[in-house]
């Protein structure tokens, strides 16, 4: 039994990484710029596929730093082109819009890869279980957690001690006024865009290691994704932290005793937390509403 | 009815005119669709799909359009409409009626359930929390395999003829019957639709989507009309529904997936979502492109998504919302 629940704590801690960079890079892109962005679970795979075109040339190690990047140059692209043009439109056509990049995307995988999932292969050394008792974790999924928690500090790191970042927080709060100081509020936009693609590009490569690949990988991950944000409450990267860790545990918990469960228990926590409040665990007062 | 809820400020006996014009012309073209729509190639099964697919829309634009709150999870309602009446045609009683009542019901108490939790939340966030929400009756219905039919879809049912008492109309076999049944039920919910909103409750969901906080301060209880309005968008969206599970005999989970509700909201938009009949047309214009794109590539979900991208950078206005600017000028 204890072996049953540590298996389903790691498995839990490990979608919950998933989760946490999914919601870290939309609530980024939700914060500053006003947009749901649909496409995220897309740019994800997308990070996932480079890494399985590059591997043969660059090695695992290779396509983890590099795939991350290109997804991010894509992901800029594709803000510069399209994305732009929207922010100060009615929030409608934002969202339409990154719904329609999403089927783009999702449609253009299939194409080019095939509707059938692909293994991408990681070195042999992560394969290996630990030891023998605790087979069902292998190094990679240390890995996993790993490279999320470094991940997830650099962000913060990032967003705390550089001027851009501070700049981005700012933003988060009133862009307006950061406008009104004189800071380049387009770039700021693009910046905040491909760094939230960098994450998604990351969680691609890293969640292609674990379960493989196929075009509609991301799909999975963009529900619990927005349930983590509004969870933690939107507005709050540490939030949107919590909240992903807090479901991805609470569902692998719920696996062990109800296995179909998993999923419902979602929702029940958000209906739950919007009852008791409403803003979300970590929420600003007045940022949902 | 259409003037008035269109915001358009022509007025007097011209505006009058045009409007009946207007009304007269839609409806000709509805009524008379079994007889030119095989000239063109269609058919009346796809004409069924336009009337389901544009009430569904038109439903979902009393929020959008008429409230100003976006909701990107109405699929959830449409679905539980199409389920609530494929339950009951399958395990409670053979009658088409009460399948729609049943559905409808289902739809809209869901949608009055939800909307208590995500009235207070605005813009962006009101969207996310519908989606949210709205993926809750997808993943019921695609995990509870015994009742629904899980991912395979609700089947093992048909809509039944329509006993009158003095008559019965055979709307199971005869599709062009089951056509004009369609349009009757459409026509009834639309003109509801006009009437809620040419009330003076509908002229306050107006003032609450042209200033929210002036609306406030006139004391109207928001978050209470948002409410109001959230659940009778969820109602006729899941006699939408019910509609749709008749039209197919059939009610798969992919009616409640939140693509769909992208669908609902690119119709509501491409065809004009400040217009009344707006999403009737973009539902026209979606409904058969999608049916000429899906039969001519596989990749038509490129072409779909490849629509949204140009309608919200080229035609952000509707093709309604381009007429009625053009006769402006």
């Amino acid at each position: 039994m204890l072996q049953v629940v540590l298996f389903n704590v790691t498995n839990g801690l490990i979608i919950g990484a998933f989760y946490v960079l999914m919601a870290l890079g939309l609530s980024l892109i939700l914060n500053l710029s006003n947009v749901i962005n649909f496409a995220h679970g897309n740019f994800l795979a997308l990070g996932g596929y480079t890494a399985f075109v590059l591997t043969p040339y660059i090695g695992f190690w290779g396509a983890l730093l590099v795939s991350p990047l290109i997804t991010a140059v894509l992901g800029l692209i594709i803000e510069r082109l399209m994305i732009q043009r929207v922010y100060n439109r009615d929030p409608v056509y934002s969202l339409l819009l990154t719904f329609g990049l999403a089927f783009i995307i999702q449609d253009v995988c299939r194409y080019v890869f095939g509707p059938n999932g692909l293994p991408l292969g990681v070195p042999d050394a992560m394969a290996a279980p630990l030891s023998s008792d605790l087979f069902f974790i292998t190094w990679y999924r240390i890995f996993n957690v790993a490279v999320v928690i470094i991940a997830v500090s650099g962000l913060f790191a990032f967003l705390r001690f550089t001027r851009v970042g501070v700049r981005i927080r700012a933003g988060t709060l009133d862009l307006e006024t950061v406008a009104a100081l004189g800071v380049n509020v387009r770039f700021l936009r693009s910046f905040n865009f491909g760094l939230g693609c960098l994450l998604a590009g990351l969680a691609g490569v890293l969640a292609g290691g674990q379960i493989g690949l196929n075009p509609n990988m991301g799909d999975d991950l963009l529900m619990p994704s927005f349930i983590a944000i509004i969870v933690g409450g939107v507005g709050s990267l540490t939030g949107t932290l919590i909240g992903g860790l807090l479901i991805g545990v609470a569902a692998a918990l719920t696996t062990v005793v109800w296995p179909s469960g998993s999923e419902a228990v979602i929702y029940i926590i958000m209906a739950v937390v919007l009852i008791l409040r409403p803003r979300g665990l970590m929420g600003e007062e007045g940022m949902l509403t | 009815m259409n003037s008035a809820t269109t915001g358009t400020l022509a007025s007097g006996r011209r505006s009058f005119d045009s409007r009946w014009t207007k009304l007269l012309i839609i409806w000709a073209v509805l009524l008379l669709a079994p007889l030119w729509l095989p000239l063109l190639g269609g058919y009346t099964a796809l004409a069924g799909r336009v009337l389901v697919l544009g009430l569904a829309a038109m439903s979902f634009n009393l929020l959008l359009g008429f409230t100003g709150v976006m909701s990107f999870g109405h699929a959830a309602y449409f679905g539980l409409g199409a389920y609530g009446a494929g339950l009951t045609l399958k395990f409670l009683a053979a009658s088409t009626p009460l399948a729609l009542l049943m559905g409808t019901l289902l739809g809209g108490v869901a949608g009055a359930i939800v909307g208590l939790f995500i009235a207070r939340r605005r813009g962006v966030y009101f969207a996310m929390a519908t989606v949210a929400f709205g993926q809750i009756g997808f993943y019921i219905a695609y995990t509870w395999n015994d009742f629904t039919g899980g991912y395979d879809g609700l089947r093992g049912f048909s809509r039944e003829p329509l006993h009158l008492g003095f008559t019965t109309i055979d709307i199971a076999n005869n599709g062009t019957l089951f056509y004009y049944f369609l349009l009757f039920v459409f026509g009834l919910a639309v003109a509801a639709q006009g009437l809620m909103l040419a009330s003076p409750f509908g002229r306050t969901l107006l003032a609450i989507r042209e200033n929210e906080r002036r609306a406030r301060f006139l004391g109207i209880p928001i978050e209470r009309h948002i409410w109001l309005s959230f659940t009778i968008s969820c109602f006729f969206t899941g006699l939408a529904g019910s509609l749709y599970a008749l039209l197919n005999n059939f009610a798969d989970p992919m009616a409640m997936h939140y693509s769909l509700s992208g669908e609902i909201v690119i119709m509501a938009v491409m065809g004009g979502m400040r217009a009344f009949w707006g999403p009737l047309v973009g539902a026209a214009v979606f409904v058969v492109l999608q049916d000429y794109i899906s039969s001519m590539t596989v990749n038509w979900m490129s072409f779909v998504g490849l629509l949204f991208v140009l309608v919200v950078l080229f035609f952000p206005r509707g093709l309604l919302g381009m007429l009625q600017r053009r006769g402006a000028e």
